[in-house]
């Protein structure tokens, strides 16, 4: 089937869905790639390193969405600017489109993709399975999203992330509070760790505590006894004593910070108001806040979408496009989740490409298919963290057990030793004394090779097993004494034990010897 | 001629040459001496009996001291290293019919002149040497079939074999006071047929209810019950080198089992009342995707690695990769990476499995270490490579109590950044336990012939 990349009209949009290298590897697939001329120029890609990984490249984007049979694009399909012309009404009849789609915000959108008969797999409609987190793009532009935003509020921030001390003086870092501990923010807080800074993190949901602490940032805790986990592991509303505990946390937190990274959402409603206009005019001169909530609303009042703004001497970051200011970055992680999802679609590697709604990764993806609209999808289960709480009861009901047992635990441990002794006692009185010579020899001897054989390197137990293999060979000795005893029958058993001992005895040292050889530094 | 004092004399000296012969492994720069001290101390032992007043029978003892010497040097040179499991299992055997062939021979030899108790403890010793000898025997011919896959590998459980044990056990004993009563009137030899007969299914029956994976402890509790047939015999025919040399083997290979178990976080007895993993809850099915990489990923991967980790299992055995793995060894070190080399103590078929095949193909010993050694070692860890392994590092083993394997010691190779695995396909280990380190997020598989993929590998980072 025959793949299409178009360029990217969405203004200010710098990303591509392809890049030359994964362009490479889908072409592995058994697909024919073509990508409309100058795509991936604002990710840096030129056209020669398409042309050079296989891709054909083509001049006229009305051509290349005709003769495509899946087109890959980033932004949803919206009118192209100087085409005139809606992109749904470019994609021909019973194409795929794989994209970000945002079923849910864009009804009419949809309605459109349906009169084409399209089939639409939405890259933001994922669902978030182990097996899929390869084709999650919302993670990995959430990442790049959080990484970026650090960079930003940097790039506003009067100082140094990190401390120091200099000869003029010392620099004491800055202090960074991430909101909302999800993908973004997570990656916030390894970028705002890593240039030094001292870093904090609050989210609503508790299992995310030992993440944040895994990343060296401190969590910050409410007193407060309520899980904000919700379907699909986001965040849920929370209830409003909930909110007023909260509220009250970052009005502290507020004072005494220098950047704060807001990045609440939760799924299909407006973003959360967590930074009030009186939170903003405590902060210090100088404080950025970075709302990566701004597409929504804004976690902060106050937040302007898309601009820059400083209020109350606080400067309030509301990009909404983070992922496309890391181009580059973003197009390669974006390239390689539509190439698993690829994947997933052509399991036989023949280049067609099969939307089985049996599988729930692609069912859970796939928004239109012909024509039909298949979204929202069924719920799938959410399988997060399941404590192992079974186990507890029945380890303490065993041990109850123990407790009534016949008898109790110091006999338990004695009884062995009092059976030894016992046996031992039972054999020394009827035992001649002859016997008891060689029982001495025998126990002393335990006693030597235990001592010794605790000494034996691991890495020597094989060689130690063919060398007491071939001393075990000793048994000859016994062989050898009867072999001269008068009778036919003892001389042939005696004369076999010699043989297969020797066998043992030779066998034994020689291949101990090679092996040992072996052993070089 | 010698005198009985020197012959004795020799023996003091044979037994304090096997003792320095095992300290003489404690370490990889003693053991050759060790090994020289052994074959001393046989050669001694050997030569003073031949030398003493009662052996006459020259021809024959000569010939087959000739015969058999030869065998076994052609073994032993001919032997492969990735067969060394087989033919310690093989060597065992010997030992065991050895003991069978001394024991009957000392039966029907009438000229002792022992009576009451002395007499009667006599008829046990042989009872018990035979009995020892005949189940080491049996064992361990079973196992050398299941080692070299002449047998299967999975664990044969007949119903209700612990009553069939038991039952084996008590005819046993009754058997043996049959013999005892028999003996005094000179008859008795039908009972120690029959019971040689059930000791060898016994030996059968034992071995065959092991599986795969308990190998290692098989081997070495073969091991030691040859050191206890030689013991036995010693004490059938009062001969104290027999004694001291059959515990030492003994104890010594007591204390491997031991160590085996241990490392498999298994009781010495349910590890020999077989069945592995028969019992025990549901462990949780392994659910995920695996996700591939090819030969030249894997070399991208090491070449921009760092600190890097092998962990070789019985595949590479199987594969005979180990040179390959040398190859890539030295390329890597060559380059200034760290390369190590992390063994679990039951990593292949019989203890110290591993480093005898990476000694064979020339890694240098000081970059092998124990799983104790390096197990915490493994954040610092760019990327591990495992070879043919898994049980050994399932992390199912230290998460799911219900898994067969929990709470058996694993390489926790997961904990670092990146692991990628050779397995020749998507199949559970030979403990028939899934594992979840296939389908974890840092974890790559390399499917195929393990020194084939390697040597791709190696030729990707020549290139």
């Amino acid at each position: 089937m025959k793949i299409g990349i178009p360029k990217e009209i969405h203004p200010g949009e710098k990303r591509v869905a392809t890049t030359p290298a994964v362009a490479e590897q889908i072409i592995k697939l058994g697909f024919e790639v073509s990508i409309e001329s100058g795509a991936g120029l604002e990710s840096n890609f030129s056209d020669e390193a398409y042309k050079e990984s296989g891709c054909s490249i083509r001049k006229n984007a009305k051509t290349l969405w005709k003769n495509a049979d899946i087109v890959l694009k980033v932004r949803p399909p919206e009118t192209h600017p100087e085409l005139a012309i809606d992109e749904t009404e470019l994609l021909s009849k019973n194409a795929h489109l794989i994209s970000f789609i945002w079923p849910a915000q864009n009804d009419e959108l949809m309605q459109k993709l349906t009169a084409q008969n399209a089939t639409v797999l939405a890259m933001d409609s994922v669902p978030r399975l182990s097996r899929s987190q390869k084709l999650d793009a919302l993670s990995s532009m959430a990442n790049i999203a959080g990484y970026r935003a650090v960079i930003e509020a940097a790039q506003h921030f009067g100082r140094f992330f990190t401390g120091q001390i200099t000869a003029a003086g010392k620099v004491p870092p800055a202090k960074v509070l991430v909101i909302g501990a999800g993908v973004a923010g997570l990656a916030a807080i390894g970028a705002a760790k890593s240039m030094g800074a001292i870093v904090r993190a609050f989210d609503t949901r508790p299992e995310v505590k030992e993440q944040i602490e895994s990343m060296d940032a401190e969590f910050l805790m409410l007193e407060f006894e309520e899980d904000g986990s919700g379907e699909g592991g986001y965040a849920k509303t929370m209830s409003k004593e909930f909110i007023k505990a909260e509220m009250a946390l970052f009005s502290r937190q507020a004072m005494e910070v220098d950047i704060i990274i807001t990045t609440a959402l939760i799924p299909g409603k407006p973003a959360p108001k967590l930074i009030t206009e009186g939170m903003l005019k405590s902060m210090k001169a100088g404080s950025v806040i970075v709302d990566l909530a701004a597409e929504q609303g804004g976690n902060c009042s106050l937040t302007e979408k898309n601009k820059v703004v400083v209020k109350h001497g606080v400067t309030l970051i509301g990009y909404t496009d983070l992922p496309s200011r890391l181009a580059a970055q973003s197009s390669q992680l974006y390239a390689t989740n539509l190439r698993h999802l690829l994947t997933e679609l052509c399991p036989e590697k023949n280049g067609v490409i099969d939307v089985n709604m049996e599988d729930e990764v692609i069912r859970g993806t796939t928004v239109i298919k012909q024509g039909k609209i298949t979204w929202p999808p069924p719920p799938l289960p959410v399988s997060a963290t399941v404590a192992p709480q079974t186990e507890a009861p029945a380890v303490t009901e065993t041990e109850t057990v123990n407790k009534n047992s016949l008898i109790p635990e110091p006999i338990k441990q004695l009884l062995p030793i009092l059976l030894i002794g016992g046996s031992l006692f039972a054999l020394g009185s009827v035992a001649p004394a002859s016997f008891m010579s060689h029982f001495t020899v025998f126990v002393l001897a335990c006693f030597i090779g235990y001592q010794v054989i605790w000494n034996v390197s691991a890495s020597l137990h094989t060689p130690l097993m063919s060398v007491t293999n071939a001393i075990s060979g000793i048994i000859i000795i016994g062989a050898v004494v009867q072999v001269s005893t008068p009778g036919f029958i003892i001389t042939l058993l005696s004369g076999l034990a010699i043989l297969i001992a020797a066998i043992n005895i030779a066998g034994g040292f020689l291949v101990t010897r090679r092996m040992l050889e072996m052993f070089r530094k | 001629m010698m005198s009985q004092g020197l012959v004795i004399m020799s023996y003091v000296v044979a037994s304090i040459l096997f003792i320095l012969s095992l300290s003489g492994l404690s370490n990889q720069e003693t053991a050759r001496r060790g090994n020289y001290y052994g074959m001393a101390g046989m050669a001694i032992a050997i030569f003073a009996t031949i030398l003493s007043e009662s052996v006459n029978s020259y021809i024959i003892l000569i010939t087959a001291l000739t015969i058999g010497g030869f065998i076994g040097t052609k073994a032993a040179l001919k032997v492969e290293m990735t067969q060394m499991p087989e033919l310690v299992a093989l060597m065992h055997s010997l030992v065991g019919m050895a003991a069978v062939l001394v024991g009957y021979a000392n039966f029907m030899d009438h000229t002792n002149s022992l009576l009451g108790i002395e007499k009667t403890i006599h008829e046990v010793e042989i009872y018990i040497g035979i009995f020892i000898g005949a189940v080491t025997f049996s064992g361990s011919v079973i196992a050398f079939g299941k080692l070299c896959g002449k047998l299967s590998g999975k664990p044969v459980l007949l119903p209700a074999r612990h009553w069939l044990n038991l039952g084996l056990l008590i005819l046993t004993i009754w058997l043996g006071n049959v013999f005892l009563t028999g003996a005094e009137t000179g008859g008795g030899t039908f009972a120690l047929l029959i019971m040689t007969l059930i000791a060898f299914a016994f030996g059968v029956h034992m071995v065959m209810a092991i599986g795969g994976a308990d190998m290692p402890v098989v081997v070495s509790m073969l091991n030691s019950y040859s050191g206890w047939a030689a013991a036995a015999t010693g004490f059938m025919l009062s001969n104290d080198l027999l004694i001291v040399t059959g515990a030492l083997v003994g104890s010594s290979g007591a204390i491997l089992s031991y160590i085996m178990c241990r490392a498999m976080n298994r009781k010495f007895l349910s590890v020999i009342a077989g069945g592995f993993g028969s019992a025990g809850g549901e462990a949780a099915t392994v659910e995920g995707e695996v996700s591939a990489i090819d030969t030249s990923e894997t070399a991208q991967l090491l070449t921009d690695a760092k600190n890097i980790m092998i962990i070789p299992g019985y595949g590479m055995a199987v594969a005979q990769a180990q040179h390959t793995v040398n190859e890539i060894t030295k390329l890597l070190l060559s380059k200034d990476k760290t390369v190590r080399f992390g063994i679990h103590p039951v990593a292949g078929r019989m203890p110290g499995h591993m480093n005898v095949l990476l000694a064979e193909a020339k890694v240098p010993y000081d970059i092998v270490y124990e799983m104790d050694e390096i197990n915490e070692d493994f954040p610092n860890v760019d990327v591990t490579i495992v070879i043919g392994a898994n049980d050994i590092v399932n992390p199912s083993a230290l998460d799911d109590p219900n898994s067969p394997i929990a709470g058996m010691p694993v390489l926790e190779c997961w904990k670092g950044a990146e692991t990628i695995v050779l397995k020749r396909s998507m199949a559970a280990g030979y403990a028939g336990v899934g594992n979840p380190l296939f389908v974890h997020e840092h974890t790559r598989m390399l499917f195929g012939d393990a020194n084939e993929s390697m040597q791709s590998v190696l030729k990707a980072l020549n290139a």
